[in-house]
């Protein structure tokens, strides 16, 4: 047992942060430290430069990034400095999603022709796998795609589709065969968005924002050289990658920058003759929500520790799916609550960064936040169905 | 002991609920709240001519003398519906509280009218710094020979877009914190040196931040006695408790039928979702808060009507009690609606909205835990 960092380690942490403070761009660092959205362009314009440097696609394997792997350890370590200054979230869906299901599944072709553009965010994917009728129970979706000579034929919706609007490429489940077991008859397609018959719709979330939407496929024409894996493969290959998405769910790191920020801002807001922080009845739920973050980090570091001596992360990545995104919700939820009143003005996403809202200047963004965070407890899996996996798969009920 | 309500308290009740239901479906709602007004123009007529608006003032104030109860059976009504008409802002705190502590020409000059659903009415009683606290009060009324010259700034004024007239309170002698020292005066919202900075709030209502800047006022715009605010500003609030509490309860009932509804519909795994135990136990804690908050309404609201010494108390504790079920209700029906209910389009979403609003409006769970403590 031993909680200290190495020599190169340290060395390590040093050197992601002078990169920090002589690549990320001025422009993207001032809309995030504002909580301003992005646009898709700063986005691509950031991953870029981290990849530049060997740090954007860092769990992929050394034969399709030239790079060596970086040790458990050292992505711990890049990414709580990417976090703690605050840099924007990649977008997971080509890198952390698709990719790997490609290199672990795919053809020589599909790793030549995908991965490239993937690690240079040359492409941007979104993932089509929730349907109107499918949530929850996900096998039981119903997109169909038909082989008729070398193509597939799709038909059906995709719903909850995160940056549809900005995608070249989807990567779907679809059913191509109707089996007894559900499970059986779903495959894995990749599908260029820009092919006829698929129709973009937005849907507008209750923060006002616009990040998901249906995607509808009519008879969408796909070569059969797009399926990865075999016919049938499908859910698998889901499975495999919602390990890999839990993983890392928990997002610590800024939950860490968060909470710090929380206690920053508090203790410049006046309440009678002290100041919010100094009240103890707020300063006990940060403490409490800080003693709750600190559990989850080790858990979280308990399960990397496992992993990087061969073990996989299994059920246990449920706990910190759980735990994780309840910390994302009591935390933009202490948000709100310093704020008082000042967190009732509502802006739209273009609004945010202006010079007409009111109140305190990092207020505007505050309730969108809490508000969309409402998701994280029902998308990659609902927390009801994380607590099914756990009473199965760990207590064996 | 009696919770049954008087005929003419039913016959209320049956209009504004036949009102929501049959004038107020969701799109109407919507409709309303998007548009430039923010709320029917046509809706508020309507509401004075069916003698909704004077209901709670009393006779002398050219009002039909009902009590808190008529006003509570409207709110609740309005919360089922999501209205977003400013009953709560015109009648019961600015209203209210010159039917208390008004003059016969300030009744007749503001609240008359009012009632006539002819003149809109705010109350600017926050400050940026002051929290949920009515005593802090940094904005200040200088004497001027018979005027008041008021200078300073309020914060989040609910209806503040629509109102003619605005109450500010504005500390006449004392220091920030001090309950004594405090006023309130009628400030014209066209009076030179006041700035509204308008927008929408995240419940689809409107406020508005106000400056003020050497705005001068008549003696006779003090409402109750000069440095006495605060017990005027402390017992309109508490009414207006007692109303946002019923419009929380109304909002909680649809929120729950609503989620046990969609459960029995929504199938996943082969069966309706509401078979599933977890959701169920969740479903009736949600109705479980839902019927401790209607008691805790319905106590408080007769405490307030009878005087009661621990009537105050009893006010903390509702909204106490409104501030934590909200939450949970609010939350848990957008997370069993999964997806659907982030979403802009169903009406889940904006239910929690006013919920969480009405969490913090005139304090909070945390503000009124301890306020409780100390009564």
């Amino acid at each position: 047992m031993d909680l200290k960092f190495s020599e190169s380690d340290i060395a390590f942490r040093q050197e992601v942060v002078s990169f920090l403070q002589d690549e990320y761009p001025e422009d993207i660092k001032e809309k995030q430290d504002r909580r301003i959205p992005l646009e898709k362009e700063e986005i691509v314009r950031w991953q870029k430069v981290l990849n530049q440097k060997g740090w954007f696609a860092i769990n992929w394997p050394k034969d399709y990034t030239g790079l060596d792997e970086l040790s458990v350890t050292q992505k711990y370590i890049l990414q709580e400095e990417l976090a703690k200054a605050n840099t924007p979230t990649t977008i997971p869906f080509g890198m952390g999603m698709c990719a790997p299901v490609i290199y672990t599944f795919g053809t020589e072709q599909q790793k030549q022709k995908f991965l490239p553009s993937i690690l240079n965010s040359d492409v941007w994917w979104c993932q089509g796998y929730s349907e109107p009728g499918s949530g929850s129970d996900l096998a039981s979706l119903k997109t169909k795609a038909e082989l008729k000579e070398d193509k597939y034929i799709v038909n059906g919706a995709k719903t909850w589709t995160t940056l549809a609007q900005h995608a070249d490429w989807i990567f779907c489940l679809v059913r191509t065969e109707t089996t007894s077991i559900k499970q059986e008859g779903i495959s894995f397609l990749l599908i260029d968005m820009n092919t006829p018959g698929i129709e973009v719709k937005p849907i507008i979330t209750i923060d006002g924002s616009h990040e998901v939407n249906m995607v509808y496929f009519d008879n969408v024409e796909v070569p059969e050289e797009n399926l990865v894996g075999e016919e049938g493969q499908g859910w698998n290959i889901a499975k495999f990658l919602l390990a890999h998405e839990r993983s890392g769910i928990a997002g610590i790191s800024a939950l860490k920058r968060e909470l710090a920020r929380l206690k920053d801002l508090s203790s410049e807001i006046p309440l009678g003759e002290g100041t919010l922080l100094e009240d103890v009845q707020f300063r006990n739920k940060i403490e409490e929500t800080e003693i709750e973050l600190t559990a989850t980090e080790f858990t979280e570091l308990r399960t990397l520790a496992a992993m990087s001596q061969g073990g996989s992360p299994g059920a246990e990545s449920s706990i910190l799916k759980i735990k994780g995104t309840e910390l994302q919700q009591t935390i933009s939820e202490l948000f709100v609550e310093m704020l008082g009143y000042y967190a009732h003005p509502f802006y739209l996403e273009n609004e945010i960064g202006s010079n007409e809202t009111v109140g305190p200047d990092y207020a505007a963004p505050v309730m969108p936040h809490y508000l969309n965070y409402r998701k994280v407890s029902i998308y990659g899996g609902s927390n009801e169905i994380q607590r099914n996996v756990i009473s199965k798969a760990i207590l064996g009920l | 002991m009696d919770f049954t309500f008087n005929e003419e308290q039913t016959l209320i009740q049956d209009q504004v609920d036949q009102f929501v239901l049959k004038e107020y479906d969701w799109e109407t709602r919507q409709s309303l709240s998007n548009s430039e007004l923010g709320f029917g123009k046509e809706n508020w007529q309507k509401f004075a001519e069916l003698g909704w608006l004077g209901i709670s003032v009393s006779e002398d104030s050219g009002g039909f003398g009902g009590s808190a109860i008529e006003s509570m059976l409207i709110m609740e009504a309005f919360g089922k519906g999501l209205v977003v008409e400013p009953f709560l802002e015109t009648m019961i705190m600015s209203g209210g509280l010159i039917d208390d502590f008004g003059s016969q020409e300030q009744k007749s000059s503001l609240l008359e009218p009012a009632i006539a659903g002819e003149m809109q009415l705010a109350l600017a009683y926050a400050e940026p710094q002051s929290r949920f606290n009515l005593s802090d009060v940094v904005t200040e009324a200088k004497v001027d020979g018979n005027n008041y010259i008021l200078n300073g700034y309020k914060s989040v004024v609910m209806n503040g877009p629509s109102a003619d007239k605005i109450l500010v309170s504005a500390r006449t002698s004392g220091s920030q914190l001090d309950e004594a020292g405090i006023t309130i005066f009628i400030v014209d919202a066209e009076a030179e040196g006041l700035m509204k900075t308008n927008y929408k709030t995240v419940d689809g209502r409107r406020a508005s931040d106000l400056t003020i800047e050497n705005v001068t006022v008549s003696d006779t715009d003090v409402i109750g006695k000069v440095n006495s605010g605060f017990e005027v500003l402390d017992s309109a609030i508490d009414k207006a408790i007692l109303a946002i509490s019923a419009e929380a309860v109304g909002a909680m009932e649809v929120l729950y039928k609503t989620t046990v509804e969609y459960t029995k519909t929504r199938e996943q795994f082969g069966t309706a979702i509401g078979k599933f135990q977890v959701l169920q136990h969740r479903m009736v804690d949600m109705f479980m808060e839902y019927e401790q908050c209607k008691s805790l309404l319905y106590m408080a609201t007769m405490k307030h009507e009878e005087g009661s010494a621990d009537a105050k108390k009893a006010i903390s504790g509702l909204k106490y009690q409104v501030g934590k079920a909200g939450k949970f209700i609010g939350q848990q029906a957008v997370q069993l609606h999964g997806g659907m209910g982030v979403t802009d389009e169903l009406n889940v979403g904006h239910y929690f909205k006013r919920l969480t609003t009405v969490g913090t409006i005139f304090g909070n769970t945390d503000y009124h835990l301890k306020k409780y403590t100390s009564l």
